[in-house]
């Protein structure tokens, strides 16, 4: 989720890379203090501490200077936001898996995958017996998502990547209806999952990330189409963590058919 | 270039020891503290044996069938009821045990301990079977106390519906007195227990209600009766504390006494956890945070959850059960919760007490460092020495609905858990389960404390081999021989015993407290046994676990230690009683100084 960390900064007077770090650390305050969804600052700390430790000496021995650390504190927030994991050890090894792709899984100067993406998706499928995704509501009133929502999309469009959210969530809604057709499900519980705050990191942080998606606008919203249609087919094959499978799948194979094009 | 390249490599490799440690360190973790291997005698001292059939016990457990417009979810709604609770009703000397039964119309069970290794079913003819008739609910649970101090253990009946007190009749059977005692009409509850919250010398009741007790679940006038939500609900069953008058009738002193809950509670349990001589009382809720209340000094209760650490994290909280796991004197709080490969990893809690900033008790979460913290979809577990080493072990049921085999319900469950109050809490949403399993045929956990700070799970190798949808579970020292067997209700399935064989040469204590000033049951009673250098502390309880309620003496398992330098009581009135070497391998009769 390195998503708002990289955008170039427009109209704000300030580095609007920070923006994505304020918001996002805005929601985990506010999520903790209102409804304690963390068991502790140590799990979160260490998936921070690693992947500003990691993208730092990575960032420093390879490209020769010191990078900037707004995308890592992202990572590292995401990490620790995401991940239920009754053990320390998950929260290490995925922020460290997740900076390290940055580095290594690259093709003509880019990333391939949104690095914690690569990481929680990685770590679901190869650990389930120790880490969970963040699975749970943020409290059970109507304000907190109202208000996440609302500064969601404002910091998204300060930095022009709300057409990316608004389709796929456009998709979303659309592909659950489809969903409902087809399992017989009643069309309120395939919206669900929407409604969770895993959704709204995943919304405004993973598929708007600028680093691991294509350029062109229509294409962004193609693509962002492509891994709600892939999401709804893991879904349909009850696969619990769906959409960040789907991106895992989709986003690289997007960029490398933009390269390839190019 | 070349450097870039070299780094690559670096990176690369960073990247895949971090993958393989990934593996590696999962399987690990799973694999942690088990054995299987079936030597569990040798290796821990102890192994237990299935003996339900031969020893007269031929229970099956019956499910209720609610309102028709949840019978897409029924297996998940009425997913409770069984139930076992243990007392020697009848004075005997031996212990028997009460098990509840929830199809309607159903019967409950008064097993009655012949004394020979075997029972006979007398709930009948001792007026205690015919209690889950249409219209008045089905049972959930029962407890065991003395109300009215006449040295008989009555007989508490809680229900998705209208709870009843049994008088004990001298043993010869019970006579209903729930109405002349002023009980709610109605209450949706999975957990009640008995405590004397004011130390006046009488039982006191507490009844946690689950669902709303306005919610009739046999004629539903909405389907928007589902928690609000799946870890922050407060839309559950309100809470009843009963004070005992003393004449026979109870009256309701809850909020007076602080206690507003609405959450969706699960398990209660009591114990003085703040050394103040006052039971506290400990809810674990589903769909949320657990609540701590600290008894100040019989006068109110104060929700304490948040600042001593039991309720940072809203979790399924399923059980509440205390133990001594360090020998130290300090009673931990075992929670139990849910955790599902690949799906959701809330993990159980073991709350250890400490001396957090100015003196003041807050608990650490330790149960990942010692191995007790997943248990699948964890239901009642109990503290006691098995393997009477001289350490509190562990036994812990689980699985939540075993239907169709290698199905699952979990995509849909998880699809609408998340969802928003206005999706999760109607019944409607709901995907329907259509016969599909839920954390079905799960293994159970029988943990040994090693008495390093590690239990290891030694289930398969002692001989808990079932994978029936447990529910609670009861420690009882069957045959009078120094050990603890195990009882275990299973929801819809048999009440299993399994009874235990502890390799000789293990002594052991137990004691049995009868109050005078204090509740003739002892209920809130302090023992602290000490021998070869440890303390293990233990009280006596008024229910304890999900749904359940051990034996009522007290034992302690002592090793190869054959000297016990001192018992020392603090019986509910505060009196305190010391007993020097008392003898070992035998029951203790204690009674309260006048």
């Amino acid at each position: 989720m390195s998503t708002i960390a990289a955008a170039r900064p427009r109209a704000l007077s300030f580095d609007s890379r920070f923006l994505g770090p304020i918001l996002i650390t805005c929601i985990l305050v506010g999520a903790h203090l209102s409804f304690g969804i963390l068991e502790g600052y140590t799990r979160i700390g260490a998936a921070i501490v690693t992947a500003l430790v990691a993208e730092s000496v990575m960032g420093r021995l390879t490209f020769g200077r010191w990078p900037h650390l707004a995308s890592a504190y992202i990572t590292g927030i995401s990490v620790g936001i995401l991940t239920r994991s009754p053990f320390l050890w998950p929260y290490v090894l995925i922020s460290l898996i997740s900076i390290a792709t940055k580095y290594v899984l690259r093709l003509k100067g880019r990333h391939l995958w949104n690095p914690s993406n690569f990481g929680v998706s990685v770590a679901l499928f190869l650990a389930p017996s120790s880490i969970a995704l963040l699975s749970i509501q943020w409290g059970n009133v109507i304000w907190a998502m109202v208000v996440i929502w609302i500064l969601g999309s404002v910091i998204v469009w300060r930095v022009g990547r709300l057409h990316i959210s608004a389709a796929y969530v456009a998709s979303f809604f659309a592909l659950s209806w489809v969903r409902s057709v087809v399992t017989g499900l009643p069309v309120l519980a395939t919206v669900a999952p929407i409604t969770g705050p895993m959704y709204q990191l995943f919304i405004f942080f993973m598929v708007t990330d600028p680093k691991t998606t294509v350029s062109s606008k229509r294409g962004q919203i193609l693509v962002v189409f492509l891994v709600a249609v892939a999401e709804m087919i893991l879904r349909l094959n009850d696969v619990i963590y769906a959409p960040l499978y789907a991106l895992f799948l989709v986003g690289p194979v997007a960029l490398l058919a933009e390269m390839l094009w190019d | 270039m070349l450097r870039q390249r070299a780094l690559w490599f670096v990176w690369a490799a960073v990247l895949v020891a971090s993958i393989a440690g990934l593996v590696v360190l999962d399987r690990a973790s799973t694999a942690r503290g088990t054995v299987t291997s079936a030597d569990g005698q040798r290796r821990f001292g102890f192994s237990m044996r299935e003996v339900a059939r031969e020893v007269g016990v031929s229970f099956v457990h019956q499910g209720p069938t609610f309102d028709q417009r949840l019978n897409h979810i029924m297996p998940q709604v009425a997913s409770m009821g069984a139930a076992v609770a243990v007392a020697d009703f009848n004075k005997d000397g031996w212990p028997d045990f009460y098990v509840s039964n929830s199809g309607e119309g159903s019967l409950n069970r008064l097993y009655r301990n012949r004394g020979d290794g075997t029972f006979e079913d007398v709930a009948a003819a001792a007026g205690v079977a015919d209690v889950n008739r249409a219209g008045t609910g089905v049972s959930m649970g029962a407890v065991w106390g003395d109300y009215d101090n006449d040295g008989y253990e009555d007989l508490f009946l809680y229900k998705y519906g209208r709870p009843e007190l049994f008088h004990n009749d001298q043993g010869r059977g019970f006579t209903p007195v729930g109405e002349r005692a002023g009980l709610p009409k109605w209450v949706n509850a999975n957990s009640a227990i008995w405590l004397d919250y004011d130390r006046d010398g009488r039982l006191d009741l507490f009844i946690a209600g689950y669902w709303p007790d306005e919610v009739d679940l046999w004629h539903l006038k909405t389907t928007r009766i589902m928690p609000e939500s799946f870890e922050y609900a407060n839309n559950g069953g309100r809470k009843y504390l009963l004070h005992n008058r003393g004449d026979g009738t109870f009256e309701d002193v809850t909020e007076a006494m602080g206690i507003r809950s609405k959450r969706w509670t699960l398990a209660t349990g009591a114990a003085d956890l703040f050394g103040t001589g006052y039971p506290d009382l400990f809810l674990a809720n589903d769909y949320g945070i657990s609540e701590l209340y600290r008894n100040d000094g019989g006068k109110r209760f104060v929700e304490v959850g948040r600042e001593t650490g039991v309720a940072r994290t809203p979790k399924s909280g399923m059980n509440a059960a205390f133990g001594d796991i360090f020998n130290d004197g300090r009673l931990s709080i075992y929670k139990t919760n849910i955790s599902e490969p690949g799906v959701l990893v809330q993990a159980n809690d073991l709350w250890v007490p400490t001396r957090g900033a100015g003196g003041a008790t807050t608990f650490d979460d330790l149960a990942s460092s010692v191995g007790v913290d997943l248990g699948g979809w964890s239901w009642g577990a109990q503290f006691g020495d098995l393997n009477n080493d001289g350490t509190v072990d562990l036994y812990l049921v689980n699985g939540y609905v075993s239907a169709g085999e290698r199905t699952s319900y979990w995509y849909d469950f998880s699809q609408i858990a998340v969802g928003h109050s206005a999706i999760i809490g109607d019944a409607q949403n709901w995907p329907a389960m259509n016969g599909r399993s839920l954390s079905g045929y799960q293994r159970k956990h029988v943990w040994v404390n090693d008495g390093r700070g590690r239990f290891v799970d030694v289930a398969q190798a002692v001989g808990v081999t079932d994978v029936y949808d447990g529910r609670s579970v009861a420690l009882a020292d069957l045959s009078n021989r120094g050990v603890l067997d195990v009882l275990v209700a299973n929801q819809r399935g048999p009440l299993l015993v399994y009874r235990n064989t502890v390799q000789s040469g293990r002594h052991w204590l137990d004691i049995e407290l009868e109050g005078r000033s204090s509740n003739r049951s002892a209920i809130g009673a302090r023992v602290e046994v000490a021998w070869s250098g440890r303390v293990q502390a233990q009280e006596v309880s008024g229910g304890t676990g999900f749904s359940a309620q051990n034996q009522r003496r007290l034992h302690y398992g002592l090793g190869s230690a054959d000297v016990v330098e001192r018992v020392a009581i603090r019986w509910p009135s505060g009196k305190t009683q010391t007993i020097d070497r008392p003898a070992v391998d035998r029951l203790l009769k204690v009674t309260e100084p006048e």
